[in-house]
């Protein structure tokens, strides 16, 4: 309401109806936001920096088990002991410099290969007749819906060494011996290809299925060859769900625990093992901190790449 | 033309062979009488026999189902109402950041958010004496965090279709905002609310690594169950287990397709119905004027 | 035809000094940004009135439509209803109902119930309801609908459903945004006659926007044309066709020739302007109120024109030039004609006959002329 208003320079005797109108309105408002809001704020904004201030607090033999940052000294003195040994560590110890660097190689081959993968398929679904696609939509989130844990589980079975592919191979005579694939890099692979499959097909379908068919007519008309017509109209287009799908598949693929755990080796460094192993196995709930914030800085960036597609979908959609 | 087509589908084919083999394969091998995993021993229901009497799994499935269905109906009101804020409300002090905390949970690693849950938890006991230890009231707090996201995403997308000038008719004919939303808004998004319910009750029950963080001794839920017996190896009995889980998610969609279809069924029959009497109208219209309509 | 002496009884609030405007718009202007939407409107609107907002897409219309329902508050100015200020009062307290373009019919509601749905905001009674309901379905012929969904209807059947949802409240105003686009030619001409029967009937102020002319004049008592968020000219539809104010006005509604020239004479019930494109002198039987030397445009509509191969004598009002393009209508043709400056005119003539001797074709030499009484002078 501004002072031109000439209604609103008219005395009011006592709150009008408009008032009141507006007053409700901002109440209504904030009793709608707030809840969402302020569940966020509590329960993840504040969680990171938590662990953001033990992470530069230093362990200890008690519950909890590390040294409190800010301390009242004996005459009211506010003490701050902030402690950067925990971040030296990681830099100088080459298991978790090594481990980092494993993450990004295996969650960034991960991703290659679910986009070879589910690539072909998103295409193959969006270009099916109309009736079919929700159909063949379904089956690709179906296995989704069943326990993540599971489907883990299942390809222990087939990779282990007297699993169900080397029984397979060996009786088809293409090897002699057992190949060892259980508990190596290879088993990883396979694992986070399998369970993230998904989330690279359904955006990319998205994208693709959104597209304007009457393009690669048009570039058919001009003299464009199918392929060709795929590679400078389709492709280009896609390149939205390409990117969104790269990063619900490579985001939480560095940070995965349960596939390097069940699937992996002794060997395969991951640094979602070593956070396990440093909280539950060490109890250094520092040094996990410190892992955790140094994942996260490595994460911002496809983090944010994230949010602005999702930002731009979601005003799309308007 | 052809070609194209053909290896298309067997791209499709062979995508759909690796998504749906190895679950497959675990369903058919829980029936192997043998206690070799692999070798195949005849028939037999004998290790889901061994499950129905282990109290410690019965345990854990029922604590897992509380903790579901209480974090997909808390998960489901909140992402309900943020949704509504990002759709429905323009400019608001602190936006970005809102955007950015709902759109975050969906990629955060869960080994981060679990730690961050649990530090939370401990400093927040240490502090106000609040939340006692890990419990269920932890896991489900934990679980709606990250799930709420989920209901937001699907819920956004479906009031953003929404045709805005119905909230402004019901308005327009005498309804308060509060009550456009419960009697118009509400019935027409209803759907993407339950397929959010039923997303978040489907993240909190195949949970692991959140849950072993923020849970306590007295509580276990069933992934945590499941996963400590996977660690130590392929076993018959959470082959059995596994299955049942696959069994009743599988019952789960067959339901949920078939309300779906026959929804869609009736749709399109009401459409159909519709396109008829335009005809009609249309034979009507060619004549310049009907009579006068009756008072 | 009606004798003079009739006249007082033609419905005609707005030329009644002592008559009340239902709606009161007061220098009304709406903002968003940088953008004026609506600029200083004002207008009043009679009860009884069947008034159209007509202008070209994005000219304001719907917003200040949509400030009457109280969906926008102005960022200025002041509205009223029945002599109450409406400025910030909020939709659901306003004595306004709305018809959406898209109808807005609540998809999970019978037609019964979407009917119902004003009248139980309102807390009326369950039987009186009922009566209602039976009532506006009667009115509009959807009687057995009843129980329908809103997606087994065809358009032209929401479009009845949602006008019955407004009448069931009795509003002061009905406001229309574009009721009849979503239906297609042959049902929207059949349903303009009876939106206007239904409005006589129920004697509810009715204000429509439109982007169609013809719709607005077939329906409307008076249009008001809107551009860039301003009224240009408000009238009854002889007036804004015969008597446009504006070149603006003259150009949209219909089609105008519009000559630019300088007044060179200026007597009580004539002018004279001197048109240097014509190399010639038009006459136009009006005063232009200007001075003499002023810049005015001289409108001539095509249909107000004849056409002949023969010079005229005496040449008031007579321009020469050459068929260049005809557009057979049926009913009428459109000659488009090549002025000796270069300049094209548009006439029109009606196919009185089956086949014509004297019909012209292209390249055909030929003299307009009109009547003074039949151009207008447009001051710029």
């Amino acid at each position: 309401m501004t002072a031109t208003t000439p209604s609103s320079t008219a005395p009011h005797p006592r709150p009008g109806p408009a008032l009141r109108a507006a007053l409700l309105r901002r109440w209504g408002r904030a009793l709608v936001g707030m809840p969402p809001y302020a569940w966020l704020l509590l329960f993840f904004l504040i969680p990171f920096l938590i662990v953001l201030k033990i992470s530069f607090s230093e362990p200890q033999a008690a519950i909890p088990p590390y040294v409190p940052l800010f301390s009242w000294a004996g005459d009211q003195i506010l003490q701050i002991r902030l402690n950067l040994g925990n971040y030296g560590y990681l830099f100088s110890d080459e298991l978790y410099v090594a481990a980092y660097l494993n993450s990004l190689k295996i969650a960034g081959i991960s991703t290659v290969f679910c986009l070879l993968i589910g690539y072909p398929m998103a295409y193959a679904i969006a270009r099916a007749p109309k009736t079919v696609r929700n159909p063949l939509l379904m089956l690709v989130v179906l296995p989704f819906w069943t326990s993540f844990l599971i489907r883990v589980y299942a390809w222990m079975g087939i990779l282990k060494n007297e699993g169900l592919l080397n029984s397979f191979l060996l009786w088809t005579g293409i090897i002699h011996a057992p190949l060892q694939m259980l508990e190596t890099d290879f088993a990883v692979y396979v694992g986070i290809v399998y369970s993230y499959l998904p989330f690279m097909i359904l955006p990319l379908y998205a994208t693709l299925e959104k597209m304007d068919l009457s393009l690669l007519e048009a570039a058919a008309d001009l003299g464009c060859r199918p392929f060709r017509a795929f590679l400078n109209v389709t492709l280009p287009l896609s390149i939205p769900g390409m990117v969104a799908g790269s990063m619900l598949v490579f985001i939480p693929a560095v940070g995965e625990f349960v596939i390097p755990d069940l699937l992996g080796g002794p060997d395969t460094l991951m640094i979602g093992k070593v956070l396990w192993s440093e909280f539950f196995d060490n109890r250094d709930w520092p040094a996990a901190s410190a892992v955790a914030v140094a994942m996260l800085v490595l994460l911002v960036a496809p983090i944010m790449v994230f949010q602005h597609y999702q930002n731009k979908t979601s005003e799309a959609g308007r | 033309m052809r070609n194209r087509v053909i290896a298309l589908y067997t791209a499709l084919g062979l995508g759909y062979a690796f998504l749906y083999l190895p679950i497959v394969l675990l369903v058919i091998y829980s029936f192997n009488a043998s206690r070799l995993v692999t070798v195949w021993g005849g028939f037999s229901t004998k290790w889901y026999g061994e499950l129905a009497g282990d109290e410690k799994i019965l345990n854990a499935a029922w604590l897992s189902l509380k903790v579901a269905v209480m974090n997909a109906t808390l998960s489901t009101f909140l992402g309900t109402l943020a949704a509504v804020v990002l759709v429905r409300f323009r400019r608001f002090p602190g936006r970005t950041l809102f955007t950015g905390m709902i759109t975050a949970p969906l990629v955060m690693p869960e080994i981060i958010t679990g730690l961050a849950m649990l530090l939370l938890f401990v400093s927040m006991e240490l502090t106000f004496g609040w939340p006692e230890g890990r419990s269920i009231t932890t896991i489900v707090i934990a679980h709606v965090t990250f799930s709420l996201s989920f209901v937001t995403v699907i819920v956004q997308s479906r009031l953003a279709q929404m045709d805005i000038s119905l909230e402004e008719a019901a308005m327009d004919l005498g309804a308060r905002p509060a009550k456009v939303f419960l009697v118009i808004t509400l019935p027409i998004i209803a759907p993407a609310l339950l397929a959010g319910w039923l997303l978040s009750f489907t993240l909190s029950v195949d949970d692991v690594v959140i849950s072993s963080f923020v849970t306590g001794p007295a509580s276990t839920t069933l992934p945590i169950v499941i996963f400590s017996k996977v660690r130590l190896g392929v076993s018959p009995e959470v082959n059995a287990l596994a299955s049942i889980v696959v069994a009743i998610v599988s019952v789960g969609i067959v339901i949920f397709g078939i309300v779906t279809q026959r929804q869609e069924r009736e749709r399109q029959r009401s459409a159909t119905a519709a396109a008829e009497d335009h005809a009609v109208e249309d034979h009507a219209a060619g004549h310049p004027r009907r009579g006068p309509a009756r008072m | 035809m009606a004798l003079p002496s009739a006249k007082p009884q033609v419905f005609a609030p707005w030329n009644d000094p002592e008559a009340k405007p239902l709606i009161r718009i007061e220098g009304v202007s709406k903002s968003f940004g940088d953008f004026h939407a609506v600029n200083k409107v004002d207008l009043d609107i009679y009860p009884g009135e069947f008034f159209s907002l007509l202008g070209a897409s994005g000219c304001g219309k719907t917003t200040l439509l949509r400030m009457l329902a109280g969906f926008e508050t102005p960022t200025e100015g002041r509205i009223s209803i029945d002599g109450v200020d409406m400025t910030s009062i909020p939709p659901y307290e306003r004595p306004i109902n709305m018809m959406f373009q898209s109808y807005a019919l609540f998809p999970h509601m019978t037609v019964a119930q979407n009917v119902a749905f004003g009248l139980k905001q309102d807390r009326v009674p369950k039987r009186l309801i009922g009566n209602k309901v039976r009532e506006v379905l009667d009115l509009v012929q959807m009687s057995r609908f009843a129980e329908r969904k809103p997606q087994q209807l065809s358009g032209g059947q929401r479009q009845r459903v949602a006008l019955a949802r407004c009448l069931a409240k009795e509003p002061k105003v009905l406001l229309l945004d574009e009721p009849l686009a979503a239906l297609d030619k042959k049902l929207r001409e059949q349903t303009q006659l009876e939106l206007v029967n239904i409005q006589d009937r129920v004697g509810i102020t009715f204000v429509m926007v439109t982007h169609d002319q013809e719709e607005a004049m077939t329906m409307s008592a008076r249009i008001g044309v809107m551009n860039a968020g301003s009224i240009e000219q408000i009238g009854t539809p002889v007036e804004i066709y015969e008597y446009p104010t504006t070149t603006f006005v003259a150009d949209f509604i219909g089609t105008a020739n519009m000559f630019d020239g300088v007044v060179s004479l200026e007597e009580q019930n004539r002018t004279v302007v001197d048109c240097s494109e014509l190399e010639t002198q038009l006459t136009v039987g009006h005063a232009s109120g200007v001075a003499v030397g002023a810049p005015v445009t001289v409108m001539v509509r095509p249909e107000k024109m004849t056409v002949q191969r023969e010079k005229p004598d005496p040449r008031i009002n007579c321009v020469h030039g050459v068929v260049s393009d005809i557009a057979y209508l049926g009913d009428i043709s459109i000659y488009h004609v090549r002025l000796e400056s270069g300049r094209k005119v548009q006439v029109a003539l009606t196919n009185l006959r089956h086949t014509s001797e004297q019909r012209l074709t292209w390249d055909d030499e030929v003299y307009l002329t009109w009547h003074p009484a039949n151009s207008l002078v447009l001051v710029q």
